[in-house]
């Protein structure tokens, strides 16, 4: 992933939204009220691990749908970056959450209540 | 937009002449497909490189024709 400073403004936005917040979550809807069931998979997961973590809602915008799979080089939503690095999308998240390499990740990088 | 199962095996043999290739349609709608994927071409690779390599084979269906194929990919052991 690279991340120069380009003249696109959503992508200035996403790299904004990871550099600010440690857990961001890119789905479709919003963490209360996810309108893909791949994204409320994501979002329980991290509910259920305790993480505090951002949800972008990529539906309120076509510039953001499609700049974010550019951005990652990723074609689907839900998206999930943890300090500023791409994690991966659902398939990767619910891997990462059954063998306990989510947890270990959020919890090395200090983003889990001890 | 739906995808034939059998063109979806093709396409990912293409991309993936070596691999163990397993494709599964998860609706019985031709758009919800679950694929597990063992190639040589993961060896060391993370996850989501892994992916990526699929979705590159896919060559711009993914997310369009197709709404949901959820990965399975290794190398062999």
């Amino acid at each position: 992933m690279t991340e120069t400073t380009t003249a696109n403004p959503v992508h200035d936005f996403i790299a904004g939204a990871i550099a600010d917040h440690p857990v961001v979550l890119f789905m479709k809807g919003v963490p209360e009220q996810p309108q893909c069931g791949f994204s409320a998979v994501c979002v329980q997961i991290l509910d259920h691990l305790g993480a505090d973590f951002v949800g972008v809602n990529v539906l309120q915008n076509d510039a953001l749908r499609q700049g974010i799979k550019d951005f990652s080089d990723w074609p689907t939503i839900p998206q999930l970056y943890v300090k500023g690095e791409f994690v991966g999308g659902a398939d990767i998240v619910r891997e990462m959450f059954q063998s306990g390499e989510l947890k270990t990740l959020l919890a090395d990088k200090g983003l889990l209540e001890a | 937009m739906p995808i034939a199962q059998t063109d979806l095996e093709t396409i990912l043999r293409e991309g993936f002449p070596d691999a163990e290739i397993a494709v599964e349609d998860l609706a019985g709608d031709g758009d919800h497909y679950k694929a597990r994927i063992v190639s040589t071409a993961f060896a060391g690779l993370p996850r989501v490189r892994q992916h990526q390599l699929v979705y590159a084979a896919l060559k711009g269906r993914m997310g369009g024709e197709l709404h949901a194929l959820a990965l399975e990919t290794s190398a062999p052991a």
